[in-house]
Formats: structure tokens, C-alpha cells, sequence
């Protein structure tokens, strides 16, 4: 019986959250956070049209062109390829105000410890990013966390803006 | 070949595809044919292949033409590998090779010259490769270029043709995307 004072993340629940989002497009570079519990499971379900991508960037612009075919994605990426993809971001994102939804692990922040108050200056610098940026963020830090992804989804369609939803720890695989 | 006039010649064999477009490419479209299913990619160099591909995983109904250029292309060169492994069999990627930045001062592009993007493509995977440096050639391989299953990649030899007014203005303001959302939306094929 597992421990109910040890806090969680599973991965099968982000991946029912997509489902519930009516995600039907996955782009994706591995996430060291998330490949084993997310991305793993993801490219075997048949659920989703699963798009392995070169650069993060790449996932930008794919999402964005789907977005104009009124098709839903999530690119699914580490914190060092949303970095690495800021120009997309600013431009198909933000200024063209288009509904480009990612999950993006903090690749090197500590579980249960704030993206803001981590040791790793990768992590600490991302919320405050997407803040200048004007992009809306929601951290998952346990399974608690997961019952606002389908809403933030939502609201990212209904307005047309983007999301950045970031995995605070490894969600764990399903057995 | 003048660009203008490989984009004219292209132009009268368009019915109902989507039209990707970067920098000179898209002013010149602009002025040669106007339409609402044109998408102009030129807030965010190197994108152009990657917002092609995902108007053609989203709209497998529908040709998606990207006109993009060997600088862009350049900053964008994964993309043929992530375009050849999704294999849309709706996506022609022509690239314009002027061999320079041209929007942004004509400087050269690194190994002008020395590059073979086809090579490129090629070797991601491409279903289809072709070259053109002569006007005439290319004009009388549309047809067959755009009936063909893709993903497909054309190089085009060009240089600039007639200037085209550079309405930036127009390209980044929302009513564009409008116009190409309501399009896409609207005109679907049943």
C-alpha cells in the first residue's frame, strides 16, 4: 500500500489530462523528466500523432500551423529547449497570439522545492521568462496539481494564447 | 531565374493549396497573387518548413506549398529530417537559393555555393528531389510536381526579379491571420 504522505506524480494522469484536453498532436524532444512517465508512453498510444522533432523550435511552428487547422497539440519538451526556442515563442506564440500549449520539464529542479528558490539557475530563470513574455504558466508539482491542466488547455483555445505547463518532478511511469 | 517569375509560373497552376512564404518570396506572392490561403512566415526566421508541415498535418485535405529560402532553410535544417520522418504526402518545399541573406543586406550564406541543399533532402528522406536553374524547365514541371505524392523538395536557382512593395504592416497585422484561419475554415474540401 502506497505511502499517502509521500507525494506523487504520475504519468498516466498527465497523459488522461491531454486526452481530456482533446490533444490530438504530440511534438517532442526527450525530457529527462519526462520521457520515461510522458513521452515513452505517449509514442506508444494511438491516441496521438506522435511528431519527433529535431529542435524545439521545430514544435513552435508545427503547433502554430496546426492551430490554424483548428487541430489541438502539446509540444513536449525540457526547460533548456523552451530556452532554446524563445524567438518562436516570442513571434508564432506571443505576438500572433496563437494557442501553442507545452509541457516542459524543469530538467534539474529539486522536488518540492519552487521552480523560483531551486539551486539550479536553468530553473530559476524560466518562470520568470515566460512572465516577461506574458505567458501564462501552470506548475505540476504532484498528482494534485494535474486537475488544472484540462481548464488551462481550455483557456489557451478559447483565447488564443499560449500555455506553459511545467513538470516540477519525474512522473512516474505506469507499472 | 527571376524569382517573380518561377512564383508567376507557379501561380497559374494554384487551385485551392496553401501557400507558406518567407521574406522576399512572400512580398513578391503578395503582388503576383494575393489570396487568402497565402501564410506569410517571416516573423520568426526559419520557420517557414515547420508551420508547412503543420498545415499539412492538419489539413491532409489540402496541398501545403513552403517557398522557402536557403538562409532560412539554413537556420531550420532539422526540419527535413522531422518533415521526411512525418512523410506528409500533402508538403512541397521549394527552396529559393539566392545564396545570400537577402532580406537582411544580401550578405552570403555561409558555403554559397558549395552546398547542395537537395543533398540535404536527399538524404532526410524526401520522396522526391528536383533541381531547376532554368525558367522554361521549371514552368513545364509543375504540373507534374504537384500531382506527385510528397513530401517533395525543389530548389529553384533564382535571383531577384521586379521589386515587390514590402508591406510588413500587412504580413504581421492579425487581420492577415484572420483572413487565412476564416479561409482554411471555410473552404474545405468535404
Amino acid at each position: 500500500m502506497a505511502n499517502p504522505t509521500v507525494q506523487r506524480l504520475q504519468g498516466a494522469q498527465l497523459i488522461a489530462a491531454l486526452k481530456a484536453s482533446s490533444i490530438e498532436f504530440i511534438a517532442a524532444l526527450p525530457d529527462i523528466t519526462t520521457v520515461e512517465g510522458v513521452l515513452k508512453p505517449i509514442s506508444r498510444d494511438a491516441h496521438f500523432r506522435f511528431v519527433r522533432v529535431c529542435k524545439e523550435d521545430e514544435g513552435v511552428g508545427i503547433l502554430a500551423g496546426l492551430s490554424f487547422a483548428d487541430k489541438r497539440g502539446v509540444l513536449l519538451m525540457q526547460s533548456t529547449g523552451l530556452l532554446d526556442s524563445i524567438n518562436a515563442l516570442r513571434n508564432n506564440a506571443v505576438e500572433y497570439s496563437l494557442p501553442i500549449c507545452m509541457m516542459v520539464g524543469l530538467i534539474g529542479k529539486e522536488p518540492g522545492v519552487l521552480p523560483k528558490e531551486s539551486k539550479d539557475y536553468g530553473v530559476r530563470i524560466v518562470e520568470p521568462i515566460l512572465d516577461a513574455m506574458g505567458i501564462t504558466r501552470l506548475l505540476i508539482e504532484t498528482d494534485e496539481d494535474v486537475p488544472g491542466i484540462e481548464p488551462a488547455i481550455a483557456r489557451a483555445y478559447r483565447d488564443s494564447k499560449p500555455l506553459a505547463i511545467l513538470i516540477g518532478r519525474r512522473p512516474e511511469a505506469a507499472p | 531565374m527571376k524569382r517573380d517569375l518561377c512564383l508567376a509560373a507557379l501561380a497559374r497552376h494554384r487551385t485551392d493549396q496553401i501557400v507558406v512564404a518567407v521574406y522576399h518570396a512572400a512580398f513578391d506572392l503578395m503582388r503576383i497573387q494575393p489570396h487568402p490561403l497565402n501564410y506569410y512566415s517571416v516573423g520568426a526566421m526559419g520557420l517557414a518548413s515547420s508551420n508547412g508541415l503543420g498545415l499539412a498535418l492538419g489539413c491532409p485535405d489540402r496541398q501545403v506549398i513552403v517557398l522557402d529560402g536557403d538562409g532560412s532553410l539554413l537556420m531550420n535544417l532539422g526540419s527535413l529530417v522531422t518533415i521526411a520522418e512525418a512523410a506528409p504526402k500533402n508538403l512541397i518545399h521549394f527552396v529559393c537559393q539566392n545564396g545570400t541573406y537577402e532580406a537582411n543586406g544580401g550578405v552570403p550564406i555561409p558555403r554559397r555555393g558549395e552546398v547542395s541543399f537537395a543533398g540535404f533532402a536527399r538524404s532526410a528522406g524526401y520522396r522526391d528531389v528536383h533541381e531547376f536553374a532554368e525558367l522554361a524547365a521549371f514552368a513545364a514541371a509543375i504540373p507534374a510536381l504537384l500531382a506527385a505524392v510528397g513530401p517533395t523538395f525543389v530548389t529553384l536557382q533564382i535571383e531577384p526579379g521586379e521589386e515587390s512593395p514590402k508591406d510588413y504592416g500587412f504580413i504581421h497585422g492579425p487581420e492577415t491571420r484572420k483572413i487565412f484561419k476564416t479561409a482554411l475554415q471555410g473552404r474545405r474540401r468535404p
